[in-house]
């Protein structure tokens, strides 16, 4: 339709605004974030040069890995359960009947509201002495005194943590899944079902092997979402005890901000983002698999 | 259609719903309920799984909290509202671009474009704090909206080009033919066309700005600007005269939650179907 010179010309002013926002806001900051991570900088004193000391230090800095290690545990402790759980949840739900839609929205509600929010809904739940955890717990006989879930021990937060985002999120994964269920073609499952298979072997030899690239998409949005994880550990745990539950992020937004070691900050944002892009390419290359 | 649908796993199934149903909305339940405790019995230990009186001292309480109530609404709409508005007015013309022009590559343009879902934001703050204080746009609800604007725009923009490469070239050219300039036909034939994914995209920006925290606590550092979860996540540590205020904390989360839910039941339809398409981006 507009194939003249003009057309493109149009087609780059209507494109330009988008463009010059990205460039500002997206690619000048990662080359600021590049340049920043080879000098010393903080807001006090003018930036020197150091090459890639920054990156030495991040690889020789206990709290670093600290961080890198607590992060990869949170992340390997929720997600299996977010799969497993979420994928349940979806078979459960998959069917069209009213009741199985309303469990739908509903599992789904806690993913439409903030996880700083949700962490403070469940810093209160979970408080040792003001919590409902604890006092639910007790009245049920399980422990018998006030269980210190936050701040106190690292594991303990994390299982804490862990169970809050799982009510969270768990309905992302459970929609998807419940999409890929449906999409499998109904001859098929009748198929099987003349065949004589039982519900449990259609699910292992049917639907399981036809949703497992959403499985798989899944696991790896979960995987980054957790490693990038800050909201609820800054809020339920505040990085305590002694930063052992700084994430990450955490410990890049410490650096950056209270301690304002900027180009420090930088250098661990660049491990942080180049750590994640190797899971994102693995992401698109997924997806792009299946669009062929 | 399962044989066994009326059997005993169909009852099976619907108790398991139901138990379902129950967790998963104890917490909200809970929290509402601690909102609307007297001042006494919500700061009691043990607490009280119901309240036994019914009381709007925590909702007060926050309402007076520091600035008051109305600054972090305000501060969390606005910056929602100009997110919507600054994601709308870029994506809108730069999708339709992407889907109908012959633009010299459009292939690196595109990626560029979609940089920001490669490079986590979170990894990007401090360089964007520092540019931002550099022009003044720290502690302000524009460079905040600005922020969220970069986070939601490749989304955004893979949606919209989407629905518009979908608009049927018959309808384009029926316009044109009419003597529509380029302009004209997005805002007559593109435009009405792609309402739904148009929701969807102002539904996400909504959501996330309203909820968003991290990029929030670097950009803000007046308690003026806060954001209604910067201020929450503020309070938590506050320490009044009793510790923290669980009920006026808990009155904040209901306040929080409750336009996310809302929305989200209103336009369901418009929510999922965008998470279905851009989760397979």
């Amino acid at each position: 339709m507009y194939r003249s010179t003009r057309g493109r010309l149009v087609g780059l002013a209507y494109l330009a605004p988008a463009l010059v926002f990205v460039l500002l806001f997206t690619v000048y900051p990662l080359g600021r974030m590049a340049w920043m991570s080879l000098h010393n900088w903080s807001l006090l004193t003018p930036p020197v040069f150091v090459g890639f000391d920054n990156y030495e230090r991040v690889f020789g800095d206990r709290q670093f890995w600290v961080s890198f290690l607590f992060t990869l545990k949170y992340t390997a402790l929720i997600t299996p359960v977010l799969i497993v759980g979420g994928y349940l949840l979806a078979l459960l739900t998959a069917h069209n009947s009213p009741l199985r839609k309303v469990t739908r929205t509903v599992v789904f509600i806690p993913v439409v509201i903030g996880l700083g929010v949700s962490s403070l809904l469940w810093y209160w739940l979970f408080s040792a002495d003001f919590g409902l955890v604890n006092r639910a717990l007790m009245d049920l006989g399980l422990v018998d005194k006030p269980v210190l879930w936050l701040g106190v021990d690292a594991d303990m937060s994390n299982l804490a943590i862990s169970a809050s985002v799982v009510w969270k999120v768990i309905g992302f994964g459970m929609i998807l899944f419940v999409g890929a269920i449906q999409a499998v073609p109904t001859e098929v499952n009748e198929a099987s079902m003349v065949d004589g298979a039982g519900y449990g072997q259609r699910v292992t030899r049917v639907i399981l092997p036809l949703t497992l690239r959403t499985v798989l998409l899944v696991t790896l949005i979960s995987v980054i979402g957790s490693l990038l994880a800050f909201d609820q550990f800054y809020i339920m745990t505040a990085g305590q005890p002694q930063n052992e539950t700084a994430t990450s992020v955490f410990y890049v937004y410490l650096n950056s901000f209270p301690y304002l070691k900027l180009g420090y900050g930088a250098a661990l944002s660049m491990v942080l983002a180049l750590t994640i892009l190797a899971f994102t390419v693995v992401q698109l290359l997924l997806t792009r698999r299946s669009e062929v | 259609m399962t044989p066994r649908r009326f059997g005993r796993s169909g009852y099976l199934v619907g108790a398991v719903c139901l138990a379902i149903i129950a967790v998963m909305l104890a917490p909200l339940v809970m929290s509402v309920f601690a909102s609307v405790k007297p001042t006494a019995e919500a700061a009691a230990t043990p607490p009280t799984y119901v309240p036994h009186g019914i009381s709007i001292d925590s909702y007060e309480r926050l309402w007076s909290y520091q600035e008051g109530l109305p600054v972090y609404l305000w501060n969390s709409l606005a910056t929602a509202l100009l997110t919507i508005a600054f994601t709308l007015l870029l994506t809108v013309p730069a999708a339709y671009s992407l889907a109908r022009f012959p633009v010299p590559g459009k292939e690196v343009i595109f990626v560029v474009l979609l940089l920001a879902l490669i490079v986590p934001y979170q990894a990007m703050l401090t360089p964007m704090f520092l540019m931002f204080a550099d022009i003044g746009l720290t502690n302000s609800l524009f460079g905040l909206a600005i922020l969220h604007t970069a986070i939601q725009l490749p989304f955004s923009l893979y949606i919209l080009r989407n629905s518009f490469g979908a608009v049927p070239r018959e309808l384009e050219e029926a316009a044109i033919v009419d003597g529509a300039s380029s302009w004209q036909a997005l805002v007559r034939v593109f435009v009405p066309s792609s309402v739904p994914s148009i929701v969807t995209v102002a539904l996400f920006a909504f959501i996330m700005s309203w909820n968003e925290f991290l990029g929030a606590l670097v950009m803000m550092s007046k308690g003026s600007k806060f954001t209604l979860p910067l201020v929450l996540a503020a309070s938590r540590t506050e320490t009044s005269l009793g510790g923290t205020d669980w009920g006026m904390l808990q009155a904040g989360v209901t306040i929080s939650v409750v336009p996310c839910v809302l929305v989200y039941l209103l336009l369901q339809r418009y929510y999922v179907s965008g998470l279905m398409s851009g989760a397979t981006k």
